[in-house]
């Protein structure tokens, strides 16, 4: 066989797909489809529980004695705001505008890591509420599944936070190399996405998991 | 300047220094470390079926432990606790390290040439999915060497099984090396799908449409899309489980208020689905094989696949049928009842769809045709005996019996089994470029045939009379002596089948005294058949332009207007992505993450737990330093200017 070895050096030119959507973004999608449902998963657990291990109602399992529903308000807000700043940076790196993408990623990471400061003081001063404690295996020294459901499935939302705002992180370090471009914005999309997923696992479980307790 | 030849220098690549030897290797590496950093879809296919052989060896002999035990009455060749371990390890071995891999191996090396790709859409992270499995693999069989053994938990590790209280052995470590193996395995295989369905959605060739694909494509489809959102399910219920039996919480305890009934039903969620991934690419590996071998197209091409895709869909209702002893209640109970009824309609179109292709064909009876065929009916019977317990007061009697065994291996090795060792006869020469021996071939279809009908047929019997599954012992006097002596005779015949056909395969690699293959040596349908046999690194010298459903067929005997075209030769050459050692970096970082949660907690002295979790980040460390690296590396590559016709 003759061959010659040219080292890369390829020209900037989007490869062909059979669907024209770049194959990230169809990986992507793929990834956010099976994630829909380990949390699908989760939140059917913490339901199903919820139903037959009630915490309203009875006097001493009554959950909302330690929930503080004005701090995960603020921080669900903050969350959504967070969409915003993201769905900026997108657009702004479709632009071409390094500046604005740089801001608005890292308002981004602001927002995301005051979502999960409040997380981690929630789960902090439940763990040692006086007399109150919620923890893994217990409710108020009494053993509980609330607590395992309860953690498991805002920690496992949590740690999705926290990756999307070390992957924002990645991006915003990658800015100050020079060598961000427009041709980065299908990546920076990519990350945008799983972004807004995952803000909106969290419009789902902050009703299912925090506003229920109020209304039934 | 396409086609110039530039005289082929091998570079130097002896490394030198230790750092040398973890360079990013060149397009000239050879030996091991080829092995080791190989993107390459066909390669990767390869270590797949390698693994999943040699595992598919190591099953086999603990199913031949086990039938040896129940050769007679009240045996004791393994205690009650050995002969759990043997039929846990057995049924997750074979499921997961042996089913799962070898249709990865052919999804891997066969689907990219079929709809005419370069490779995946994601060839490091191919790799990175070989070395999870390959990671998951070690994980589960470490297990035999540490406290407690391996696990003893069945491979459905019902709830309470698992609970640390009720241990036989204190400490064990057993469901904790099965809880994270299949977890690590879980990753190996979701990864894997996504880049098979970005790879079947994104790759295809210019004029291989959807419709166009052939079938084993649309399955390898189906069982990706089965694979992303069953997976999920037993990801988080072996997550609860890791929480339930490291960190104190409540999910499955039923003494402080869980339900080991959610484990049931999350697990058999992944479960049912998990069957249809066990099945769907034998039958997409039938569907290439008997149209070939009847020189005939596929009977009912749209139809076979839309019940391909029912079947999964379906796939998702049906899991409570695992579950109709445990007091569900009517409604929920009937109605799985009846969708496990209605699931048998997609399947059985399928068989008709088989066999009207075969019918008024000229059919040949080489190896893979009667695997094909051998498939076809030891699938019917599977198929019978699972319409049979769908109905919910005769699955009363046969649940936990032999029945259910003989019905699950009918389908499992009659069918997936079957399909895949088609799947190797027909597709091997391709892969080596030699022909196999058809007298050995004859020898093993007959023995594995004989065989398996001699120990699982008995099975049905045994099952009606009441034989207890999963139970180590019985006692004489209820007529089952018999036919347990006739199934272990029969699985040791299958035994040697199945070694024999194992033997054959990995020889035919080395063995130069084998009929070369040519480029299509049965005359068959689908575009890796116009490629030379074995296939080139690059796979299509110029990407073809498909006219037609079965191409290679139609560039043979079709009409002028639907032959393939080939795109012009890019001056640019083939491009082909550099070699990488992070996906490897990155799986042992996974492992050393592992192993280090499984030793994480010690007892003090004031038998206080003693959490120490440096290892675990260590491994977490590498595996995140790796994929930073990976990401920073890029896909790399070079070029290759083949010749116009070196395909
Ligand atoms: C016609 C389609 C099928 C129907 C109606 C069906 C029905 C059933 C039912 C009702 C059971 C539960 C029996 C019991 O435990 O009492 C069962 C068990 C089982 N089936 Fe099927 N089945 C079908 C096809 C398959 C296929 C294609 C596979 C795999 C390739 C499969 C693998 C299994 C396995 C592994 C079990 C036993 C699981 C265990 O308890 O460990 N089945 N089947
Ligand atoms: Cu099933």
């Amino acid at each position: 066989m003759s061959e010659a070895a040219a080292a890369h050096a390829d020209e900037h030119h989007e490869p062909y797909t059979s669907t024209g959507i770049p194959t990230k973004k169809v990986l992507m999608w793929a990834f956010l489809g099976s994630d829909c449902m380990f949390f699908g998963t989760l939140i059917s657990t913490h339901l199903i529980y919820r139903k037959i291990s009630a915490t309203v109602g009875t006097n001493y399992l009554d959950i909302r004695d330690i929930f503080d529903i004005e701090l995960t308000s603020f921080s669900t807000f903050i969350l959504l705001a967070s969409s915003l700043f993201m769905a900026l940076a997108v657009s702004a790196i479709h632009k071409g505008n390094l500046n604005s993408t740089r801001w608005m990623l890292f308002g981004t990471i602001i927002f995301g890591g005051i979502f999960l400061a409040c997380q981690v003081y929630e789960f902090t001063h439940f763990a040692y509420a006086p007399g109150n404690e919620l923890t893994l295996s217990s409710y108020r020294g009494e053993p509980h599944v609330f607590g395992s459901t309860f953690f498991v499935l805002t920690g496992t939302h949590g740690t999705h936070v926290a990756i999307g705002v070390f992957w924002l992180l990645g991006w915003l370090a990658y800015s100050f190399t020079g060598k961000m471009s427009t041709a980065d914005a299908m990546d920076i999309e990519c990350c945008g996405l799983y972004w807004h997923f995952v803000d909106i696992v969290w419009i789902i479980i902050f009703p299912v998991v925090y506003l229920m307790e109020y209304a039934l | 300047m396409a086609t110039e030849s530039v005289k082929y220098v091998a570079p130097e690549t002896k490394p030198k220094t230790l750092l040398d030897v973890f360079r990013r290797p060149d397009q000239h590496v050879t030996g091991i470390r080829d092995w080791l950093t190989t993107i390459d879809h066909k390669k990767i296919g390869l270590l797949y079926g390698l693994v999943a052989l040699c595992s598919l060896i190591f099953g086999g002999m603990q199913a031949l432990l086990i039938r040896s035990q129940l050769w007679a009455p009240n045996q004791e060749l393994l205690t009650p606790r050995e002969y759990n371990q043997m039929f846990t390890m057995h049924g997750t071995i074979m499921v997961f390290l042996v089913i799962m891999p070898l249709s990865a191996a052919f999804f891997n090396f066969v689907m990219p040439l079929q709809i005419g790709a370069r490779d995946v859409a994601f060839p490091r992270l191919n790799a990175l999915s070989l070395w999870c499995f390959v990671a998951g693999a070690i994980i589960l069989n470490l297990s035999w060497f540490f406290t407690g053994g391996a696990p003893a938990i069945g491979w459905f590790a019902y709830s309470p099984l698992t609970d640390v209280r009720f241990e036989e052995v204190a400490r064990d470590l057993g469901p904790d090396f099965w809880v994270f193996g299949i977890q690590v395995l879980g990753l190996a295989s979701l990864l894997a799908s996504f880049n098979f369905i970005a790879t079947l959605i994104n790759m295809r060739a210019p004029g291989m449409t959807m419709m166009r694909m052939p079938v084993f494509c649309w399955m390898t489809l189906v069982v990706s899309f089965l694979i992303i959102l069953a997976f999920p399910a037993i990801t988080i219920a072996l997550v609860e489980l890791m929480f339930d039996r490291n960190y104190g919480t409540n999910f499955y305890d039923f003494l402080e208020g869980g339900k080991p009934h959610l484990w049931q039903h999350l697990f058999w969620i992944f479960g049912h689905p998990e069957v249809y991934i066990l099945i769907l690419p034998a039958m997409g590996i039938v569907s290439e094989v008997v149209p070939t071998f009847s020189r005939k197209p596929l009977f009912g091409y749209g139809l076979v696949i839309f019940s391909g895709a029912i079947i999964g869909f379906m796939g998702f209702a049906v899991w409570s049928h695992h579950m109709f002893t445990t007091g569900m209640g009517i409604v929920a109970t009937s109605a799985f009842s009846m969708l496990t009824m209605l699931i048998a309609i997609p399947t059985g179109v399928k068989i008709f769809n088989w066999i009207g292709t075969m019918w008024g064909g000229k059919i040949r009876f080489d190896t893979p045709m009667l695997f094909a065929l051998g498939f076809i009916t030891m699938f019917m019977v599977g198929g019978f005996t699972g319409i049979m317990h769908s109905s919910v007061p005769i699955d009363m009697q046969q649940q936990d019996t032999y029945f259910v065994v003989a019905h699950f291996h009918y389908v499992l090795i009659g069918g997936a089994l079957f399909g895949l060792f088609c799947g190797f006869y027909f597709w091997l020469p391709k892969m080596t470029g030699r022909m196999l021996d058809e007298k050995m071939g004859k020898i093993v279809f007959t023995l594995m045939f004989i065989g398996f009908n001699t120990t699982f047929f008995p099975m049905h019997y045994l099952g009606m009379i009441g034989q207890p599954r999963r139970t180590h012992s019985y006692n004489a006097g209820n007529g089952f002596e018999m036919w347990n002596q006739i199934a272990t005779v029969g699985a040791f015949i299958l035994g040697i089948g199945i070694l024999l056909g194992v033997i054959q395969f990995m020889r035919s690699f080395r063995d130069k005294s084998l009929k070369p293959a040519g480029k299509n040596p049965w005359d068959a349908r689908s575009l890796e058949w116009t490629l030379s046999s074995p296939v080139k690194e690059y796979n299509f010298a110029r990407t073809p332009i498909v006219k037609a459903r079965d191409q290679a067929w139609e560039n043979n005997y079709g009409p002028r207007e639907l032959h393939s075209e080939k795109e012009p030769l890019d001056h640019h050459g083939v491009h082909m992505p550099d070699h990488s050692w992070y996906p490897l970096f990155t799986a042992i970082g996974f492992l050393v993450l592992v192993i280090g949660m499984l030793f994480h907690s010690s007892l003090g002295a004031d038998g206080e737990i003693i959490r120490n979790y440096t290892v675990p980040i260590i491994g977490g460390i590498i595996a995140i330093t790796s994929m930073i690296m990976w990401s920073l590396e890029g896909p790399g590559g070079y070029h290759l200017f083949p010749e116009e016709d070196e395909e």
